[in-house]
């Protein structure tokens, strides 16, 4: 993993090192707290139209348990509906979407999968505390009785986000980066099989996009989980993925590996990706 | 034919959300943490300005039917002509009106706020029901508190009534007088009657001004939208109801 990190400064030369100049947190109460059994999506011939507008035209795409997938596409390029698609808060008018083999709309996918998304928002609950809002998972479900062992998790999920003690801050007063984590500790503590993220680096600055992509990147080599990104930041997606998916006007135009998507004959990928390295 | 359209498609809307969080009362033992947090914000906020209002309306109902019944020598009538006014109508429909603009307002705001900002596809990914999470503790909130609240309006604005009769150079009732008359006129029917009125007023509210809130979608304009089409809405059919519910009660001669 950190050989994969260091290939990727190296190539891309834009983020610097991982974790440079920053402790690795552990979060060690959570990592003994996570059962992680990382699972594999397969998605196929998957169409979604609003009106007369189809948005999603045939979307093919598998990913393999453990990888952290970026699916990199200019804005309205369909990546946050196909996102919604995934997690099962739309359904597609063709297609389907398989989590380890079981269709994301089967009304008991719920009782053997969990998907977590961080939302390109945050979608953090203002009148909750940061730690209400991480430990709002285990107690509505009442996966733990015990709040204090409640407390233990949400405390050591926001040190493995870089928030420890931030547990009794409003959300309201954190910035977008913060509030980004804040929304991965919830995420993590949801003991997810996936997770998504939906524009995690819009509208941060340079440090903070780097921060998230450690973040990402740290997820993986820690807790080994699948991991979905979408994102038209080109830095972030050769700095975090395993595997890109170019989305073009509701199309995947390529699937490979960062060098792959790189060297690309593909035109309109180059298009896409050419200002970064032309 | 839109027109038509959107109006079944809210009412099958506003039927299909009650019936969920009627449901979902199930859990209202386990989530009495929500319940209770509701009915302070619902009704221990609203008693000071619940007093004002219900001060002023049996006053004015007093001002108004005093000289009036003075003129015939039937003044002592004002007692039952407020109580029997306030306990039925006024202190019913002034407390919905009351709770829909400043509670059921409130509601919509939150709800819809936290629709725009994908807060209810956050709850659903993490497999939490929002009408369970959200709406179910406002309902029974409303449900309870809208009737309590009548009772203290009820109160408040018979003593208007008597505090004006009395002062009032025109009519001059003592108190004792008032309050005799009113309790004459005043039965327990009459109060259950404005009890049972209140009740459904809160469910209209709470089910209107969560529905409008949960569908909400865009930008933050449509908070704004929102929240002014869920008061206007909860305004225009608890006046409707008054009127049938006040029809069945009088069908069923309990009016």
């Amino acid at each position: 993993m950190e050989q994969k990190l260091d290939n990727n400064n190296v190539t891309n030369g834009r983020l610097g090192s991982v974790f440079e100049g920053r402790e690795k947190c552990t979060g060690s109460v959570l990592l003994d707290y996570l059962k992680c059994a990382p699972a594999g999506v397969c998605i196929k011939g998957l169409e979604r139209s609003f009106g007369n507008h189809l948005v999603l035209k045939g979307i093919d795409l598998d990913i393999d348990p453990g990888e952290i997938v970026v699916i990199l596409g200019k804005s309205g390029a369909g990546k946050s509906v196909l996102l919604r698609h995934i997690i099962g808060l739309d359904n597609p008018d063709a297609g389907s979407i398989r989590v380890a083999g079981e269709d994301v709309h089967n009304p008991d996918f719920s009782k053997h999968h969990v998907l977590a998304m961080v939302f390109q928002s945050s979608a953090l609950f203002n009148s909750l505390s940061v730690g209400e809002n991480v430990g709002l998972y285990l107690k509505e479900h009442k996966i733990i009785n015990d709040d204090s062992r409640i407390n233990e998790i949400v405390s050591s999920a926001l040190e493995l986000v870089g928030l420890g003690g931030k547990e009794e801050v409003m959300p309201s007063v954190l910035s977008g980066g913060m509030k980004r984590r804040v929304a991965t500790a919830r995420a993590l503590v949801m003991n997810p099989d996936i997770i998504l993220f939906d524009e995690p680096t819009s509208g941060l600055d340079p440090m903070m996009t780097r921060t998230i992509g450690d973040l990402i990147c740290d997820l993986k080599s820690q807790v080994e989980i699948t991991q979905i990104v979408v994102t038209h930041d080109i830095d972030l997606t050769f700095y975090v993925a395993d595997k890109i998916a170019v989305l073009s006007e509701g199309r995947i135009l390529q699937v490979g590996s960062p060098d792959e998507i790189r060297n690309s004959r593909d035109a309109a990928v180059q298009e896409f990706i050419a200002p970064q390295f032309g | 034919m839109n027109t038509v359209m959107y109006f079944f498609k809210v009412t099958g809307g506003l039927v299909g959300l009650l019936v969920e969080t009627v449901y979902w009362c199930k859990s209202a033992f386990t989530n009495s943490d929500k319940v209770l947090q509701q009915l302070v914000v619902i009704g221990y906020q609203t008693l000071p300005v619940g007093a004002l209002i219900a001060l002023f309306s049996g006053g004015v109902l007093a001002l108004q039917a005093g000289p009036a019944l003075a003129q015939f020598g039937v003044e002592e009538n004002v007692g039952g002509l407020v109580g029997l006014s306030i306990v039925k109508e006024i202190g019913p429909v002034m407390a919905a009106i009351l709770v829909a603009g400043r509670v059921g307002s409130a509601m919509t705001a939150e709800i819809s706020s936290m629709s725009v900002y994908e807060e209810i596809d956050a709850l659903k990914t993490m497999d939490i029901n929002p009408v369970r999470y959200l709406v179910m503790p406002r309902f029974i909130a409303t449900v309870i508190a809208l009737p309590i609240l009548v009772i203290y309006m009820d109160v408040i604005g018979w003593f208007g009534g008597a505090l004006v009769s009395a002062v009032n150079p025109e009519v001059k009732l003592s108190i004792d007088i008032y309050y005799n008359n009113l309790a004459q006129f005043v039965d327990f029917t009459a109060v259950v009657n404005g009890l049972v009125k209140a009740m459904i007023f809160g469910v209209i509210i709470s089910i209107v001004c969560c529905y409008v809130g949960l569908k909400t979608s865009g930008g933050p304009r449509e908070i704004g939208r929102s929240v002014t089409k869920a008061v206007v809405l909860s305004f225009v059919l608890v006046l409707v109801f008054d009127y049938y519910v006040t029809r069945v009660l009088l069908f069923l001669n309990l009016d």
